[in-house]
């Protein structure tokens, strides 16, 4: 190159990343369908381990990227930037399933006979139970992500932001686990089914999601984890622990919103 | 004066034809990919309805056969094959939503022109902005397979229309419709990243000095697209995954069997589809405030004004959706609602067409080509507007509603509107793009067989409309002959100029006039995409500009 940049936005070398990420993207729809058909699972399966290989790859060079340098403060800027956005639009895509909770929760189509948002003869699930217990390890989860910011960014105190990074994870696995357990107690033991009513629908699709999101965001402390105990983050650059922060938050509030409208206000 | 702009020529290019086009970071390629891709795209989407036109020249069903389809009409047997008409019209829309026109309007112009108008050296995020690119490629080959691939009625394809309707589109049977859900998921998500990519270029990018109210409008309009994206695909993409959960794994949400509602999909499909129209209408704004602006050598009327309007309408593109279900049976408030907040968007679409017409006002006009396409785009536009005001009254709602008039009404606001402003801007911005001028005379034509051909085509469906034809129907009593016949010569003279314009293209790449001067139209373009060399290097803005270079004294 004749001139050298005299600026400080990244500007990047070609990558084949973006090109393999959307084939494998394209194999992996193309071959949900096929599976949805009963053709085969195969090509969806391969479709996915390239998507997956595309994010750890990718991944990993904006990792090594930072790590070189190349996330100048205005370019660290961007990055929070494209991540709040990143979680708008989350929230906005949240706000499909809520729609359709509250409309069905609201004004069930009352000109068929029986319609209520919860048949009777569903099994009602006591908010207080299970569901409060959950709620409270996602909220004391979001606290140990707090303490582990606050460590770092205030005291800059490495061992309490791999321990507050730490907890938060346990406590997000515990969610999940204890989410699954629910899914399979209310599936194999009160009859519930997935799918056949719209109670079912909202129910599995919009708790469904969230702890898909749930998992996500626990991969993404994950990762965090290891970049804290290999010593990436300072007090000054940690983008990438403050977009996984705010990710979990996000999903945290998700929660709240699903624990108060759809299983306090919904079922209660 | 730009670093760049002095020494762009000093240095070849060393990059290789597969990494330069396959594996870019470079906001200028990935935007002349978007252009070429959807331009392709395009033609497909137009040859569907040239057939459909062709069908529709006279009554009863002479190409469209269960027999076979023909390009010839013959004397054999024709068994009218409505299913091949429904895939389509569904294709036809499916592509031209979301597969044309944004990729040119907010993927070319877009990634080409936003981040040189505020000085930037690319766009905030290189590689993701590859990353939309492919995906929407990925997502046209999925729409192209659906088109394809089995569907109902035993037939290839689904012929569902584009917005994807339950039940219909729950029961239509085959992989097709699936592959088109999948399809608009993927553009979904390609638009989204995208979006993610020029708010943030916009927002953190800019030139030294240059404030958020010194931006140029078309940059303004693609950062308010970009916020119209964000937060409508997003409840799309939720909508035909439920869609998706009730083809395939018995899922209720829109089936009454289950307790589901189909007018809650109906609903969340137009909260997206509403800004979506906006989406699609808006960069075509700001292409041509520039392009009137330069060939009336004036600054353009009331900057200001004209940016808060970009906002207004994209505010209120979300407050609007129900008036595409007048007849759902919603009640009388919220009818008169939907009806009032959709009449409210016509002032900020006043202000821009008033401050247009006052931009030429006293001006020293040139009909060069671009500003012929700004013209023809002002005068049908406006056309569009008006007959949506029609639209927008409940009450006259229920005798249009799903005629011909509603489709004369978002052509002439798409077709007529947002192609011809994506016109504009192909031939504003070619030599800049290419270092070539088009011939003038060439481009002139275009405009003129197309403006002809266009309003030929969708002009009389106004009349078929008000006359009580339905829309979506492979055929017509007799009654309605004379101004079918007369629409469907419309649409040969359009695709006579479609093919025509191809030629232009080809014809000035490969022997146009070199274009020498970095501002081949005159001081009244003064973007920083004219300081630049055309074609500019391939890395622009190396020095960032200085405030003098974009903040001409006369501009606002």
């Amino acid at each position: 190159m004749a001139h050298a940049k005299n600026h400080d936005y990244h500007i990047l070398s070609p990558s084949i990343w973006p090109l393999l990420g959307s084939v494998g993207g394209f194999a992996m729809l193309f071959g949900a369908v096929l599976w949805m058909h009963d053709i085969t699972p195969f090509v969806f399966w391969i479709g996915l381990l390239a998507v997956l290989y595309v994010m750890f790859g990718w991944w990993s060079e904006v990792v090594a990227e930072s790590r070189i340098g190349d996330h100048t403060p205005v370019v660290r800027i961007g990055l929070k930037y494209g991540f709040i956005l990143f979680i708008m639009s989350e929230v906005m895509f949240f706000a499909a399933w809520f729609w359709s909770f509250f409309k069905h929760a609201l004004y069930p189509m009352n000109e068929y006979a029986g319609s209520t948002y919860v048949p009777p003869e569903f099994y009602q699930v006591n908010a207080f139970e299970l569901p409060l217990i959950n709620t409270l390890l996602l909220l004391l989860s979001g606290c140990a992500v707090t303490w582990a910011h606050h460590a770092l960014v205030h005291e800059n105190n490495r061992k309490d932001l791999i321990n507050g990074l730490a907890l938060s994870i346990v406590l997000g696995i515990a969610f999940t686990a204890l989410q699954a357990y629910e899914y399979y107690h209310l599936l194999h033991d009160k009859d519930w089914m997935f799918g056949g009513d719209k109670f079912f629908s909202n129910f599995f699709m919009a708790t469904g999601f969230h702890g898909f999101h749930v998992i996500i965001g626990t991969i993404f402390l994950g990762v965090c984890l290891l970049r804290a105990m290999s010593g990436h983050f300072t007090q000054e650059r940690h983008v990438g622990f403050e977009a996984a922060a705010w990710y979990w938050h996000f999903v945290d509030v998700v929660w709240l919103f699903l624990f108060f409208a759809v299983y306090i206000w919904g079922i209660g | 004066m730009a670093d760049a702009a002095i020494h762009g020529h000093d240095h070849e290019d060393q990059r290789g034809f597969f990494t330069r086009w396959f594996m870019s970071t470079n906001h200028k390629d990935i935007g002349i990919l978007y252009l070429i891709v959807s331009a392709l795209v395009g033609f497909i989407s137009v040859a569907f309805t040239i057939y459909m036109r062709l069908e529709l020249m006279n009554p009863g069903v002479q190409y469209m056969c269960l027999e076979g389809a023909r390009m010839f009409a013959s004397d054999a047997v024709c068994t009218p094959n409505g299913h091949l008409w429904n895939v389509l019209i569904t294709g036809h829309g499916i592509l031209m939503m979301f597969f044309v026109v944004i990729p040119a309007l907010f993927g070319g112009f877009g990634n080409y022109f936003m981040p040189l108008q505020i000085g930037a050296p690319d766009m905030a995020f290189p590689r993701m902005n590859n990353l939309s690119f492919w995906l929407y490629v990925a997502g046209t080959t999925l729409a192209v397979a659906s088109v394809l691939s089995p569907g109902g009625n035993d037939q290839l394809g689904s012929g569902v229309g584009w917005v994807l309707y339950p039940p219909l589109s729950v029961n239509e049977g085959g992989m097709s419709m699936d592959l088109a859900i999948f399809a608009v998921h993927v553009s979904g998500a390609s638009s989204i990243l995208g979006a993610i990519n020029m708010i943030t270029t916009f927002l953190n990018m800019r030139a030294p000095g240059m404030t958020l109210f010194k931006v140029p409008l078309f940059s303004w309009s693609i950062f308010v697209t970009s916020w119209l994206i964000l937060l409508s695909l997003p409840v799309l993409a939720g909508a035909i995954t439920m869609l998706l959960m009730d083809r395939n794994f018995g899922f209720t949400f829109f089936d009454p069997a289950g307790g589901g509602d189909p007018v809650l999909y109906q609903h969340i499909l137009w909260f997206f589809g509403h800004p979506e129209v906006y989406i699609i209408i808006l960069p075509g704004f700001g292409i041509i405030s520039h392009v009137i602006a330069t060939f009336s050598r004036k600054p353009v009327f009331g900057y200001l004004p004209m940016v808060w309007a970009i906002i207004a309408i994209g505010a209120l593109g979300f407050v609007v959706w129900a008036h595409h279900m007048y007849t759902v049976g919603m009640s009388l408030n919220q009818q008169a609602y939907f009806m009032l907040a959709t009449m409210v968007i016509a002032v900020p679409t006043g202000v821009k067409v008033f401050s247009w017409i006052a931009t030429m006002w006293g001006g020293s006009i040139e009909f060069k080509t671009p500003m012929l396409w700004a013209f023809g785009f002002l005068f049908l536009f406006t056309v569009g507007g008006v007959t949506g005001i029609v639209l927008s009254q409940a009450a006259v709602d229920r005798y249009y509603h799903d005629t011909y008039y509603v489709v004369a009404h978002f052509h002439y606001v798409m077709s007529l509107g947002a192609v011809f402003a994506i016109f504009a801007g192909v031939y504003f911005y070619l030599p800049k793009m290419t270092g070539r001028m088009y011939p003038e005379w060439a481009g002139k034509l275009h405009f003129w067989a197309m403006f002809i051909g266009s309003n030929l085509t969708f002009f009389p469906q106004h009349f078929l409309g008000r006359q009580g034809m339905p829309r979506r129907y492979i055929d017509y009593p007799e009654a309605f002959a004379t101004w079918n016949w007369w629409s469907s010569m419309g649409a040969f003279l359009s695709f006579a100029s479609f093919l025509f314009f191809f030629g232009v293209i080809l014809y000035t790449l490969r022997a146009g006039a070199k274009v020498t001067e970095n501002n081949p139209w005159n001081e009244y373009a003064d973007t920083l995409e004219w300081t630049l060399p055309s074609p500019p290097p391939e890395h622009t803005f190396e020095q960032l500009p200085k405030r003098e270079d974009w903040d001409k004294g006369h501009a606002h």
